[in-house]
């Protein structure tokens, strides 16, 4: 087995287990079993649906939690043009591979030397990936129908600890870091005077100093 | 979750996917690699902004109870590099202890 297809294969099997928090989560917060199949096989973007299923689990509208499922959606957008060069030409394979351009693909598929070897990694990933990211959700939400009422083992708290881990890589320079904290800021001001799930829309504007903070580092 | 809500989110994840691929992958396109420094910071802001929402949101209101606890244990344990299962335990431990001893 080459390095990039075991690398794809392990970097999967860590994602199954997130999916089987995933699946905990989201039946914690009310989805049904054949919910949390639909959207693992089908939305198969990770953070975009641990961000649905916790505005529906705080209360928030349905609005609000596709509102910020797609935000964080919108970055798989700026991954087309990386992977673009190792998709199919014709257009519905390219159509349909356009599935599996997320975080994990790309990263590996973005690190091979070759065109050949990244369309390989960028498969391989893209397969396990799917597996077992469907699952350990399918694993998660059975687990979580049997462990009673979540609040009792601390499941309120797994969502904003699963998000510290994915924030993480994001603040390691400056404009994430000024995005992170006025956008933390932001939401908990807004929390007491805004529906649930508002105060997250307002929070992407986060992004705007974020970027100025860059900018004038950038020309400094 | 409605199921209205749920198939708008599919599509909407998969339109985003496919916009990135068949119109900002094309050779001749610019406008992914110029909307970039914006997108690529949603993540920070909207990942904090969950993080404080979960951790002290209430119903429409702020509340400190053992969940506080519980992130800030997990934080310590992002920071020392731990797996992303043992954070996300570690926070649901201290979270339940705390919870059980007041």
């Amino acid at each position: 087995m080459s390095t990039h297809r075991r690398e794809g294969f392990v970097l999967a099997a860590a994602v199954g287990i997130v999916g089987v928090t995933f699946g905990v989560l989201a039946d914690a917060a009310g989805l049904s079993l054949a919910q949390v199949v639909v959207m693992s096989a089908l939305v198969f973007t990770g953070a975009s649906q641990f961000a649905a299923v916790s505005v529906v689990d705080t209360g928030g509208s349905g609005v609000a939690a596709v509102g910020s499922a797609l935000l964080l959606a919108a970055r798989n957008a700026l991954y087309g043009p990386v992977v673009a060069r190792v998709l199919p030409e014709a257009w519905i394979p390219r159509a349909g591979s356009a599935q599996f351009v997320i975080d994990e693909t790309t990263a590996m598929a973005s690190v091979q030397e070759t065109d050949d070897d990244a369309r390989d990694a960028f498969w391989w990933t893209a397969i396990w990936l799917w597996s077992l990211w469907n699952v350990g959700s399918i694993g998660g939400a059975l687990l979580g129908s049997v462990i009673g009422a979540p609040e009792t083992w601390g499941l309120d708290a797994a969502f904003p600890a699963a998000f510290v881990a994915l924030l993480a890589p994001h603040v390691r320079k400056r404009p994430g870091q000024v995005a992170a904290v006025v956008g933390a800021a932001l939401a908990v001001a807004f929390t007491p005077i805004a529906p649930a799930g508002v105060p997250l829309l307002v929070a992407v504007l986060a992004v705007i100093p974020g970027w100025l903070v860059g900018r004038r580092e950038a020309a400094a | 979750m409605s199921w209205p809500a749920l198939i708008v989110l599919v599509v909407g994840a998969y339109g985003l996917k496919a916009f990135g691929v068949l119109v900002l992958g094309r050779p001749d396109s610019t406008l992914g690699a110029r909307l970039e420094p914006l997108t690529s910071l949603i993540p920070a802001a909207l990942f904090a902004a969950l993080i404080a929402v979960q951790t002290v949101g209430g119903d429409e209101t702020l509340v400190l109870d053992a969940r506080v606890w519980g992130v800030a244990a997990g934080s310590v344990a992002v920071w020392r590099k731990a797996p992303f299962v043992v954070v996300v335990l570690i926070a649901m431990a201290v979270t339940a202890f705390v919870r059980w001893q007041t």
